[in-house]
């Protein structure tokens, strides 16, 4: 997956959904950012805790799984607008077939990944249909 | 000093495999197995699910009921037999979910089906000590049960988190006391490295659940000097259906009393998170004031009891997250080729 340093340093947004929000202009951001892309050095930004909640704005379904998802396939990955206004892709665990664009997901717990059989398991934020 | 239960948070996989169709895959009696063990179906965790996942999601609920600042707790410790490493601690990985860290202790627990209540105790002495503030106790298994052997029929997932305190005022529940009885007892183990547990097959009854249960049951009654026509309701660990009914009839207690705690016919043997998910489905529908009295049981061999009396405050914070019964409702069934994936059975190339 990745290297151990790399994933360690970006557990509070995998695990958390921490991002940050600029106090200037009041737009969030996820993953962080250091700077504000509309303030730039005049922005202030915070630690923010996104609540987890969203839509799915599009979605895929992976049938030819990459290394280390076969077990997986198929699966849905998707583009969730979250409600503070930020996107990101994640996959969404459920019944393909209930998966829509508009539909309404909420953050889960779950195993992103593992290095084979002898290194790490990577831990992080997925999503399901908010009325699963 | 006073010392309960602040919140309690379960969670149990979504997914159900019936007694008939894993045993339509070995060939055994269906209606047999069912009548014998009092289990008709187990929950099954998705392919992503492990441990780790269920100890924070039933972690979450509780800290979602308890409405307290996460940097409160001092203590977070997870008792469970299926931690995903063999050296690195699920505690540490649930603390970073609730954002307790990093000033607090952290450890895992292993005792077979007991290490979530051996957690409780150990949070009960440090939060009573004065040592932390508040100590998250976690109960939760991914449970083994090799293809083909009894245990098959029953190894389920689940997780049950208790957030542990002092302060009369945020206790959902006092815990009045506690009693352990332990002894070296060979009934069930495994093995390091092994991917399954071995067991003495009915040598785990008498000398193993019963003994230990009856006689750590027995051992806080003696205690407190109560009765179990003292208790409104009593939870047993449930390995099944049937040891516990057994152990509640020897010990006295009526079979309305353990009804409401005792989950196992609908999601299996949830072992670390066994006797919790009980008394987390009996503080879902306590009333203040009512008495609980439960004991865990865990191979190897020892049972943890305690004396429980629900306060005012379970009416305040119970809705705040799902109840088990919400939990374990609308399951998605599965046949045994998915179970064999979703447990990791497959192994591909």
């Amino acid at each position: 997956m990745s290297s151990v340093p790399r994933f360690w340093r970006s557990l509070g947004s995998r695990y958390n959904l921490e991002g940050t929000h600029c106090k200037e202009c009041g737009e969030y951001f996820y993953p962080p950012r250091n700077v504000c892309v509309n303030c730039r050095r005049m922005g202030e930004l915070e630690s923010f805790k996104f609540k987890g909640t969203g839509e799915i704005v599009t979605y895929t379904l992976i049938h030819t799984a990459a290394e280390g998802f076969e077990n997986q396939a198929p699966y849905t990955l998707a583009i969730i607008k979250l409600d503070e206004g930020p996107q990101l892709t994640s996959q969404v665990i459920g019944d393909p077939d209930k998966i829509q664009i508009g539909t309404r997901v909420k953050s889960v717990f779950r195993k992103l990944g593992e290095d084979g059989d002898r290194g790490m398991i990577y831990y992080g934020t997925k999503f399901i249909p908010a009325d699963a | 000093m006073t010392i309960g239960i602040v919140s309690y948070g379960a969670y149990v996989p979504r997914y159900r495999i019936k007694i008939e169709e894993i045993a339509r895959l070995w060939g055994d009696d269906a209606e047999a197995l069912k009548n014998g063990l009092m289990v008709y179906e187990k929950s099954v965790p998705d392919v992503d699910e492990d441990t780790a996942t269920i100890a924070v999601e039933a972690a979450r609920y509780a800290m979602a009921r308890s409405g307290v600042n996460p940097s409160r707790i001092g203590a977070v410790y997870t008792g469970s037999e299926s931690h995903p490493y063999a050296v690195k601690p699920t505690s540490t990985i649930v603390a970073q979910a609730i954002g307790t860290t990093p000033e607090m202790t952290a450890a895992d627990f292993e005792f077979a089906c007991k290490a979530g209540t051996a957690a409780v105790q150990a949070c009960m002495g440090l939060v009573g000590s004065g040592m932390i503030d508040l100590g998250m106790a976690i109960g939760a298994d991914v449970s083994q049960g090799a293809p083909g052997d009894a245990l098959e029929y029953t190894a389920a997932a689940g997780g049950v988190a208790c957030l542990i305190g002092r302060k009369e005022s945020e206790l959902a529940a006092i815990i009045e006391d506690t009693y352990s009885f332990t002894t070296d007892t060979p009934d069930f183990w495994r093995r390091e490295g092994m991917p399954y547990p071995e067991h003495g097959g009915r040598f785990t009854g008498e000398p193993g659940y019963f003994k230990h249960v009856t006689n750590g049951a027995k051992g806080l009654l003696n205690k407190l000097g109560t009765k179990p026509e003292d208790y409104d309701y009593a939870v047993f660990h449930q390995p099944n259906g049937k040891f516990p009914s057994k152990a509640a009839k020897m010990l006295g207690f009526t079979k309305a009393q353990i009804t409401p705690g005792l989950v196992v016919p609908k999601i299996g043997n949830t072992y670390s998170g066994s006797c919790l998910m009980g008394i987390a489905a009996t503080l879902d529908q306590a009333k203040p004031g009512d008495r609980i009295f439960a004991t865990a049981f865990g191979s190897g061999a020892g049972s943890d009891s305690f004396s429980i009396t629900v306060t005012d405050r379970i009416e305040e914070i119970r809705n705040l997250a799902p109840t088990v019964s919400e939990l374990i409702k609308d399951p998605i069934y599965i046949d045994y080729a998915k179970y064999a994936r979703h447990k990791g059975k497959i192994r591909l190339a």
